[in-house]
């Protein structure tokens, strides 16, 4: 968090730039990002964003948990989307330990990945709508996703850190009753969409603020890592779910939405386009949901439920040392990435053959697109900030860890 | 990937070492020759360093890794670079002039394990307080600690 010099003295004009700090309370950041800028003028010299006020030491507690509780830390870290936190976690521990969970499982996985994500773009467009000074897509877009939050808490019991997915499966079947709230869900939710356009689609103000603002060319974008829908606003259709299908993914027909300005109008309308994807999706998971096993059938990995642990003398055993020592995880390491709706979140995970993890990396999108955003801003006036920072979509819990 | 993993023994002979591990291709690079195996790979089509992050195997010497990850939109692969850092001043060259998104991830690096960076053009804590005392990811520093709480407000 050290200071270094923005404003340096103009050798022609003798005229210093104003340094003003943009947060760290500051609405438009999105959390608790601080953001220095060197203003001549409205107009930005320099720009230095300046993290780790959220800082929680996420990957050091992970290694002093069992593999199964350190799921609830991946839930904090983007708080939008804890979901597809849990789901590229539990698929490297897995990938550790050589299991591949049942079909119905994978298509379950699916199904609530691609439901966070449309409930975390749905904040990302009203936050960054409310940014531009149009407060009532903000309402809307909180009550539809206060819907698929909903149908979280109906599965997982919790509505923001469900924990639902576990090494092996899942913590639950699906509940009674959870497909016809989804199709209640999905029925109504493509007119709210089509809302959402109406409301800024053709909005001066909104076209005048985003077309031409915070450009990023594809050359950029691939130089300071950049992943997720904000790449692929810069032209290019990489897309873990195709390029390096994971959990069945290879089985559903979708399209890879791309745009090839790199400019904040392009990134909204990549995400607004992939939410249309995201219910193609859920229509082909739920139509084809196979019946059967959810979690893997091994006491080692997966405990045994209840009724077996009362009578089988076994099953007690095994659930206690699940529950005491955790999964034994044999020694290695390996790296497991998923789309999620920031970008590729991936997992470097090192086991030394104990239950707790040797050492947890996260690769969070949010950290490495917060990065560019200087040269999103470079030269730009000083409200199109607020407009660049609100299309990179960051979460700072992600990006503080 | 095969071919270009062939090409980088050619170039680089036994500096370098490729293994395969579980589904990804792990390559062992001596310190001094990663800026040059980066560049190299990166005109072969790497041209996104997705991760940098290191782990640190306590009794081990030399006692740390530090995992760099490439991918090739080419070929659609992640590759894993591992350089191995030891002594009481851990230093690795930095690769920011050769992929800008090393650079927080170097000085994160920095931060968390003391793995210094020759190079980098602001090596400074990222996510600790600039006067932070230690390196809270190395296995030797403790979880939980009992000295009383820094400042919250600075002088």
């Amino acid at each position: 968090m050290a200071e270094t010099e923005l404003g340096k003295v103009d050798p022609e004009t003798g005229l210093k730039p104003m340094v003003i700090n943009l947060g760290p309370q500051h609405p438009s950041t999105h959390g608790v990002l601080r953001v220095r800028l060197a203003l001549d003028g409205e107009q930005i010299r320099a720009c230095e964003p300046v993290i780790g006020y959220l800082h929680t030491g996420i990957e050091k507690n992970c290694e002093d948990l069992t593999f199964n509780q350190a799921i609830t830390l991946t839930d904090r870290m983007d708080y939008l989307s804890p979901i597809t936190n849990n789901f590229g976690y539990v698929l490297a521990v897995e990938k550790l330990l050589g299991v591949e969970v049942p079909k119905r499982c994978q298509y379950i996985r699916v199904m609530f990945a691609e439901l966070s994500r449309i409930a975390s773009h749905l904040v990302w467009l009203g936050t960054s709508a409310m940014d531009m000074g149009a407060m009532s897509p903000f309402f809307y877009c909180l009550q539809q996703r206060e819907q698929i939050l909903d149908l979280i808490e109906s599965a997982a019991g919790t509505r923001m850190n469900p924990s639902y997915f576990r090494v092996g499966g899942l913590l639950n079947d699906l509940p009674p009753g959870f497909i016809e709230r989804l199709k209640k869900f999905l029925d109504g939710f493509p007119r709210w969409l089509q809302e959402y356009h109406r409301l800024l689609d053709q909005n001066p103000i909104w076209l005048e603020r985003l077309k031409g603002t915070g450009v990023i060319s594809l050359e950029q974008a691939l130089d300071y890592g950049w992943t997720g829908p904000a790449l692929r606003a810069s032209g290019i259709d990489r897309d873990l779910r195709k390029w390096n299908p994971y959990s069945s993914y290879e089985d559903f027909e979708f399209d890879v939405v791309t745009a090839e300005e790199g400019d904040v109008y392009a990134r909204y309308s990549v995400r607004m386009r992939e939410m249309e994807e995201s219910l193609k999706i859920i229509r082909q998971v739920m139509d084809n949901l196979p019946e059967g096993a959810w979690h893997v059938d091994s006491w080692k990995i997966y405990p045994p439920n209840k009724a077996d642990i009362g009578r089988n003398m076994e099953a007690l055993i095994y659930h206690f040392k699940l529950f005491t020592e955790g999964i034994r995880v044999p020694a290695g390491e390996t790296y497991a990435a998923v789309e999620g709706p920031k970008g590729e979140i991936g997992y470097y995970v090192v086991s030394d053959g104990s239950g707790k993890p040797y050492r947890v990396r996260v690769r969070g999108p949010s950290f490495y697109n917060l990065q560019a955003l200087p040269v999103l801003v470079q030269d730009r006036m000083l409200a199109d900030v607020v407009a660049a920072i609100g299309s990179i979509d960051i979460v700072l819990g992600e990006v503080d860890r | 990937m095969t071919e270009i993993l062939e090409k980088l023994q050619e170039t680089f002979g036994d500096r370098v070492s490729p293994s395969q591990s579980i589904d990804q291709t792990v390559v062992h690079v001596a310190a001094a020759e990663i800026v040059s195996v980066v560049t190299f790979l990166k005109s072969q089509g790497f041209t996104m360093l997705i991760d940098l992050s290191a782990v640190d195997y306590l009794r081990r010497e030399p006692r740390f890794d530090v995992v760099y990850n490439l991918y090739h939109n080419g070929h659609r692969q992640w590759l894993r670079l591992i350089v191995q850092v030891g002594g009481e001043e851990p230093q690795v060259p930095s690769i920011t002039h050769v992929f800008a998104s090393a650079n927080w991830a170097e000085r994160e690096c920095y931060d968390l394990f003391g793995i210094r960076f020759r190079g980098h053009p602001d090596l400074k804590r990222i996510l600790m307080p600039d006067d932070w005392q230690g390196h809270p990811l190395r296995k030797d520093y403790p979880l939980t600690g009992t000295d009383p709480l820094p400042p919250l407000v600075r002088e």
